[in-house]
Formats: structure tokens, C-alpha cells, sequence
């Protein structure tokens, strides 16, 4: 995790050197299991794969956000914590199989340490900080992970729920140190020389302190789901998923439950970390009335909604939080609704679209698509075998 | 701003725009030359204002009426010919009280609506998180909903933020002092929310009568079982309970003092005290079984603006036409006297401002001249250059049944150690439709 920055300057230059790898023939991995043989443009090996589709994903960043305007910029720096919380969650509980209703109070760690290392008199350097929000949110996560692997179900739902509802309670019992209800003003830094002449270089735009949060937000976003495929892809993803579908037959391989446990809840706990971090930066605050059960249940909407245990879900999934709401009441108001009205349409739509989606898509959008693409190709292949 | 120089010379309202020729005295300022799209927010025929207040979520019932009360003042100001010709569009949007939310939504006004100032955003946590932003970006942030100090005692820091209602820690002092001088022997509880607002109220209470208090209770937002608090201010034998609180939590200090046959002298600060509210949340908590607030009677608490429950008082009366000509559903409520109020203040800052304002002589109109406004407010204001502090004084009434009878007139004061004086200025008449009419001192 030491290489928080190192990654992205990468992926300034990577594009030209990830793409000039050719494309090759894959076939299925692991992850296929239903795949016989097919054709993909991308790398075979994991590590240059998800290379190159990070180094897509910055190239399309520098393009969303260059073209967007700075409101959507502002909406696309919250997407970004969201999305990094919801990809932790997703990998925690779609790979894992552990539901966290606490994730909220986990960012509210986060954020409160950005808080507090910004509010020194010499700050250190933005990737320290953000790292040092990782590493506390970390230990308050192992901690709570210790205790989640010997949970289940309701009952560990039951147990972080409690953290969710009693950690941001912490601020304001500590309210000298904390800033009690009031919460604690972020004074985001100022974006470097270098980050103004990258983008009158490449755009021509005003650098401005929303769009540089916003790239701040990106390229956590981008080396968090870099770091979590590349997970999730390896021994340690697969140990997961076999805690996760037969506790008794990972035991019998020699898998320990309890530890596997508390690393996904470690992990998870680290992009919580982040994201609280990130949403501090941007929230320019960090209050406990930001970190209420709410943003917790909200997290977990975000990933069912998407898919369980996909991270494009999961982006997905933010990406519906962020943007369905005001989406709505312009909407709203732009059908003569006064302001009042078109606001509380925004939650009533949003619980339509929750039950819709429940309804016609039960795996979630990503999950869904997944789960008819490989329908339609067993149907294609049986008809082949058939036929042949 | 040469434009606006050249103009304040003259005094004629030939050219005033769509709106020159209205009867409302509107047009403040009087100036010959035309409308321009002088500002970010401002065109020739409209000025865009904007607004966050919780309209979905706990805190709505009751905050999400004020911006409704303003909608209507400013539905009619538009119809009576605006500020200077110039229609007011106000938009105001919801941010469920979670400052996460207040940023992305004022975010939207500022940068997608584009509006000229912030006007009345509700709530400390909330606009705390806004504070910076707002002034970074040069936007004028106004009359913020909220009686923290930390709007208006640093204008070095923030130069956009002004305050607007009476601070928490004036408010607590007026609240000593009444209490020194008429109950000099009562014993003194405090119930208090663990915030500011039950800090700065604290701190100003006890310049006044430390002495006299037995016991100070704090209660955490959230947590809706006050039984601890409201036992430990039994036992320490107070028998007066001034409350710093919200209104959910005025009843439910009520039911569970109910419930303890504890009956002390009450006395609510300004915030929790509307009885309508406080009503219908106690029916609500009781299941019926409490259903007006009439528990509340012979409680004492303190007033900045005139209420609904003064129907003769002509502010009350022009709002109720206001409400009745311009508003929505239900009826005019304290909330919406509140919004109105404040809408009013707002035009008059336009108006000082200019014919053709902009957002930095917006800001120097108000300290140039917004200690002189009169209007609903009871107290005068007291911006200047050094302070973006809001009005200073409050009255204390009785709440008897459904009116209030007053018990002291208006006093004022000040943060820090400010002595506490009566006000001795008479309440302010209505201008014609109830729209101010304030010389333009920005040149």
C-alpha cells in the first residue's frame, strides 16, 4: 500500500506502454468455468490486464472530467468516495459473504483522521494523510473483523450496526477534540503547480479547487479497484469465495475461516478508510450527522443494486446515488412541482427503482447482465456440441 | 462599477426595466440608466438566489416551512415589480440536515444554477460545511439559518457570511438577566444540547446567574430518552429548567417530566419553543394521549420576530395577506413568518445594494448600512465592517394556551461581556405590500 501515489503517475504514461502489448488469445481462467474456449482482446495475464484497463480508466477520467462542468465534476469527486467504500463492501460481502451494515462509521474513522492531520499546523503531504486514514481505519476494521468472523448473518449485521450507530457518537463525547455535533472544518490543500499546467496542457480549463478534489477522488477511486481486482483475481479471492460457498469444504482444504474473515473484513475496512478520507476532502467537513446509519445502508443499496461482487457494479451502483437524486427533483421541478414537492420525490423514486430493480434484475444490473450472457452462451455451445 | 457611479446621480425611475412603472416602491435605489447583467446570477429582469434547508429527513417538520414562507413573500415582491425591476427566482434545495449532502447541493446552486448569494441556508454542521467553499468562491452567503457565532464574529475570515437571527450566547444572557432580576431565588436547572447551541447558551447564562445554577444536563442529538437528564434536574431540587433545545426535545423533556411528576418553571429558548410544533410532535410521541400543547402553558420563552399568535400586530397582518395572496397549502406558521422575515432583509440588502449590484457590493451595502434596517426583526442588526453578527436583542413572553402574552420588552446586548440594555426604538410600520424601500449606498 506504500505506492498510494506511485501508481497514478503511471497511469500518465501508462497508456502507450499497456497498449502496446498485443492482444492474445485467452483462454477461460478459473473464473470461467463455463467457458470453453474464447476470443478477448485483452492480455492474458491478470496483472497486464487489469494494467490496461487502468490505464483505460485514467484516459477516460482525464476525458470525463475535462469535458463535464464543474458542477458534474463536484457530483463525480462524491461519486468517487462512494464508489471506493461500495467497492470494499462488495468485495466483503459479495466474495466474502459478510454483511456490514457498519462501513459508514469506517469512513467516519477515516475522515476524522484526514480531519485532524489537516488541521496541524503543518500538514504532511496529501498521500500521507490519506495513507494514514487507510492505516487507522485499517486497525478499527481488524479489530471489528476479529469479532465479525465469529459472527453470522443477522448477528454480524446486528453487530456492526452497533458500530454504525455508536462510533460517530465518539465525536461527540470527545467534542474538544473532535468538534463535537458541529463536526470538524476540512481545509482541503491546495492543488500542486504541477496539477494547474497538466490541465491547461491537456484542456485548456481553469484548474479549480473542485475539479483538482475531483482528480484527487479519481485516482484513489482508480488504484483502489486496481488494487481490489487484482485481489479478488488471486489465491486470496478465490480462499474467499471458497469461505464464502462451503464454509466446511474450504475447512477441509485447509483453509482457516476465522483469519481468511478478518482479512476480507481488513481489506473492506481500508477502502472504507480511504473513501472516508476522500469525503472529507470534499465534504470540506467531517461531522457525525455526515456519518448516520443512512450513508451505511445507502453503501449497501449501492451494491446490490449493481451486482454483489462486482466492482463495476459497485460504481454502478454509486453512481445511481449520486446522480438519481437531483436527477429527479429537476425533474420534479420541471414539471411544475415546487421545490419542496420535487424534492421528496427523490427518495420516493429512488425506492421505486430499489423494488424495480429487486424485481426484474434480482442479481443487480452487473449481476443480471453476467448471469444472461453466460446463459445464452451455454445455450450457444450446447447447440454447437449438439450439432457437431 | 462605473455604470453605477454614473447612475446614483440621478433620481428617476423612467428606465427601471419590466418593473418601472410599479406601484410597490420596489425600486429602491431610483436610478435612470438601465439594467445590466451586472453579476454572476444577475440579468437584466431576474436576480437567482438559492437555499438549503432539510425538506425531507428528521429535521424537515417545521425547517422545511421557512423556505415556503419565502417563496410566497418573494411570489408577491415579483408581482408588485421586484427589486428594481428585476424578478427574484429562489431556488432552494433539500439536504435532508447531513452536511454531505449541503455540499453537493450547494455545489449544484453555485456552479450548474449559478446563483448571485446563498440566502437563509439552514443549520451549523450543515453550513459549516459550506463556509469555506462559499467564501473561496466569493459568494455571498446571507442570513444564515443558524444562531451559531461562528457566522458572523469573524468576518476577516469569512467577509461573505453574515448571521442573522439572535446569537445562542445573547440569547442566554437576556435569559440570565430576566431570570436575576424576577426569580432571583430560584434554583436553576440547565438542559442542554451537547453542541454550541447549548454551549454558547450556557456561557451566556451563567454571566448572569452561575450562582443560582444547581445543575447543567446535556442530551445527544439522536438519543430520544432524556429520563437521566430530567431525574438528575429533579434531584438536584431545581426548580426552574431553562431549556437550550430543539423542539422534538421540548417534548420530550415535557412527557418525561409528565411522567416523573416533576413540575418546574419552564423556560425555552426561542428554538424549541414554537407551541404548534411542539404540540403536534407531543400528540405524535404520546400516541394521542397529550394532543395540543398544553402542557406547555405558563412556560416562558423568548421572541426575535412578532408570532402568529399576535394577530393584531401589522407585520402578522401583512404576512397573513402575503400567505393568503402569494402561499401554498396550510396555514401562515412561525416558520413561514421566519422565511418571510428573512426575505424581507434580503430585498432590503438588494436594494441598498444598487441598481445594478454585484456580489462585493452586495456585501458592502450590508455593512454599510444594515445596522439602520427596520422591519419585522424587533432588534436592530449589527453588521458593520468588524461584525456580521445578526439582530441583538429578544423579548421574553408567557405562552398562555395557544397565544403568548409578553412579560419583558425588548433587550439587547451583544457576545462577550456587552451590558444588556432595553431597547427603546419603536416597532417598525409596514411599507406599502410590505416591501421594503432602502436607498442604494453602494456607488
Amino acid at each position: 500500500m506504500s505506492d498510494l501515489q506511485s501508481p497514478t503517475t503511471d497511469t500518465a504514461t501508462a497508456p502507450g506502454k499497456a497498449t502496446s502489448s498485443p492482444p492474445t488469445e485467452a483462454t477461460a481462467g478459473g473464473d470461467q468455468p463455463t467457458a470453453t474456449r474464447r476470443r478477448s482482446l485483452l492480455p492474458s495475464s491478470t496483472l497486464l490486464r487489469h494494467l490496461l484497463l487502468l490505464a483505460l480508466g485514467a484516459v477516460a477520467t482525464v476525458v470525463i472530467l475535462e469535458i463535464t462542468d464543474p458542477f458534474t465534476n463536484s457530483q463525480l469527486a462524491t461519486l468517487s468516495y462512494y464508489a471506493i467504500a461500495a467497492g470494499g463492501l462488495t468485495v466483503l460481502t459479495g466474495m466474502n459473504g459478510q454483511i456490514s451494515l457498519g462501513h459508514g462509521a469506517l469512513m467516519a474513522v477515516g475522515a476524522y483522521t484526514t480531519a485532524l492531520f489537516l488541521s496541524a499546523e503543518e500538514p504532511p503531504p496529501l498521500p500521507l494523510i490519506l495513507l494514514a486514514a487507510i492505516v487507522v481505519a485499517t486497525a478499527v476494521g481488524a479489530l471489528v473483523g476479529v469479532a465479525a468472523a465469529r459472527l453470522h448473518g443477522p448477528y454480524l449485521a446486528g453487530a456492526t450496526l452497533a458500530l454504525a450507530v455508536g462510533l460517530p457518537g465518539l465525536a461527540i463525547y470527545f467534542h474538544d477534540w473532535l468538534g463535537g455535533e458541529q463536526g470538524m472544518r476540512v481545509r482541503a490543500p491546495r492543488a500542486p503547480e504541477a496539477f494547474d499546467s497538466f490541465i491547461s496542457t491537456v484542456s485548456g480549463n481553469s484548474a479549480t479547487n473542485t475539479k483538482w478534489l475531483a482528480y484527487v477522488g479519481a485516482i484513489c477511486l482508480l488504484i483502489t479497484y486496481f488494487l481490489l481486482a487484482n485481489l479478488v483475481r488471486s489465491r486470496v479471492g478465490r480462499t474467499w469465495r471458497a469461505v464464502r460457498d462451503q464454509e466446511v469444504a474450504a475447512e477441509l482444504a485447509g483453509i482457516n475461516l476465522g483469519a481468511w474473515r478478518v482479512l476480507a473484513f481488513t481489506v473492506s475496512a481500508a477502502a472504507a478508510g480511504l473513501a472516508g478520507g476522500v469525503l472529507a476532502l470534499v465534504v470540506r467537513l467531517a461531522a457525525p450527522s455526515g456519518f448516520t446509519l443512512v450513508l451505511s445502508l445507502s453503501l449497501l443499496t449501492a451494491i446490490v443494486i449493481g451486482g454483489l461482487g462486482s466492482l463495476l457494479g459497485a460504481l454502478l451502483g454509486s453512481a445511481l446515488l449520486v446522480f438519481l437524486p437531483p436527477f429527479v427533483t429537476d425533474l420534479g421541478a420541471g414539471w411544475g412541482l415546487d421545490n419542496t414537492e420535487a424534492a421528496q420525490l427523490a427518495p420516493f423514486v429512488y425506492g421505486v427503482v430499489l423494488i424495480v430493480a429487486m424485481i426484474f434484475a434480482p442479481a443487480g444490473f452487473i449481476g443480471t447482465l453476467r448471469m444472461r450472457w453466460l446463459t445464452s452462451r451455454a445455450k450457444r455451445s450446447a447447440a454447437r456440441s449438439s450439432g457437431g | 462599477m462605473t455604470v453605477i457611479a454614473a447612475a446614483t446621480a440621478a433620481s428617476t425611475l423612467a428606465a427601471c426595466g419590466g418593473g418601472g412603472d410599479d406601484s410597490g416602491g420596489g425600486s429602491g435605489g431610483g436610478d435612470s440608466s438601465a439594467n445590466e447583467a451586472s453579476d454572476i446570477g444577475i440579468t437584466e429582469t431576474s436576480i437567482k438566489l438559492g437555499a438549503h434547508f432539510p425538506l425531507t429527513g428528521v429535521a424537515a417538520p417545521g425547517y422545511s416551512e421557512i423556505p415556503t414562507g419565502a417563496q410566497a413573500y418573494f411570489d408577491c415582491l415579483n408581482q408588485a415589480g421586484g427589486v428594481n425591476g428585476r424578478e427574484i427566482e429562489y431556488i432552494y434545495r433539500d439536504d435532508a440536515y447531513n452536511p454531505s449532502n449541503t455540499s453537493q447541493v450547494v455545489n449544484q446552486l453555485v456552479l450548474e444554477d449559478e446563483v448571485f448569494a446563498i440566502v437563509g441556508g439552514l443549520g451549523t454542521p450543515t453550513h459549516s460545511a459550506v463556509l469555506d467553499f462559499l467564501n473561496s468562491e466569493g459568494v455571498p452567503d446571507l442570513f444564515v439559518s443558524s444562531g451559531s457565532l461562528l457566522w458572523g464574529d469573524d468576518p476577516e475570515t469569512n467577509p461573505y457570511t453574515f448571521g442573522w437571527q439572535t446569537d445562542y450566547m445573547s440569547e442566554g444572557k437576556i435569559i440570565g438577566d430576566y431570570i436575576a432580576e424576577n426569580f432571583p431565588d430560584a434554583k436553576v436547572g440547565l438542559f442542554l444540547q451537547d453542541d454550541d447551541f447549548g454551549e454558547d447558551g450556557e456561557a451566556g447564562i451563567r454571566e448572569y446567574i452561575d450562582d443560582q445554577i444547581v445543575a447543567a444536563e446535556r442530551y445527544t442529538p439522536g438519543n430520544t430518552n432524556v429520563g437521566p437528564q430530567i431525574a438528575a434536574l429533579q434531584a438536584a431540587g431545581a426548580d426552574f429548567v431553562v431549556g437550550f433545545n430543539v423542539p422534538s426535545y421540548t417534548a420530550l423533556s415535557q412527557l418525561t417530566a409528565l411522567q416523573l411528576g416533576y413540575d418546574p418553571q419552564w423556560f425555552y429558548s426561542n428554538v424549541g419553543s414554537d407551541p404548534t410544533l411542539v404540540g403536534n410532535l407531543l400528540n405524535n410521541f404520546s400516541q394521542g394521549q397529550v394532543s395540543d400543547a398544553s402542557l406547555l402553558d405558563g412556560a416562558l420563552t423568548t421572541d426575535y420576530l412578532p408570532t402568529v399568535d399576535e394577530p393584531d400586530n401589522p407585520w402578522v397582518q401583512e404576512f397573513q395577506r402575503i400567505w393568503d395572496e402569494c402561499g401554498g397549502e396550510g396555514e401562515l406558521t412561525n416558520y413561514r413568518i421566519y422565511g418571510m422575515s428573512q426575505a424581507y432583509t434580503t430585498v432590503q440588502a438588494l436594494q441598498a445594494a444598487g441598481q445594478n449590484p454585484t456580489r462585493d457590493g452586495l456585501v458592502e451595502a450590508i455593512e454599510t448600512a444594515g445596522s439602520e434596517w427596520e422591519g419585522p426583526v424587533l432588534a436592530p442588526f449589527r453588521y458593520s465592517a468588524d461584525s456580521h453578527m445578526g439582530t441583538a436583542g429578544m423579548s421574553i413572553s408567557r405562552i398562555t394556551g395557544t397565544t403568548t402574552e409578553q412579560v419583558e420588552p425588548v433587550q439587547l446586548t451583544d457576545i462577550g461581556d456587552a451590558e444588556i440594555e432595553s431597547y427603546d426604538g419603536e416597532p417598525a410600520e409596514v411599507p406599502e405590500n410590505g416591501i421594503p424601500n432602502e436607498e442604494s449606498v453602494v456607488d
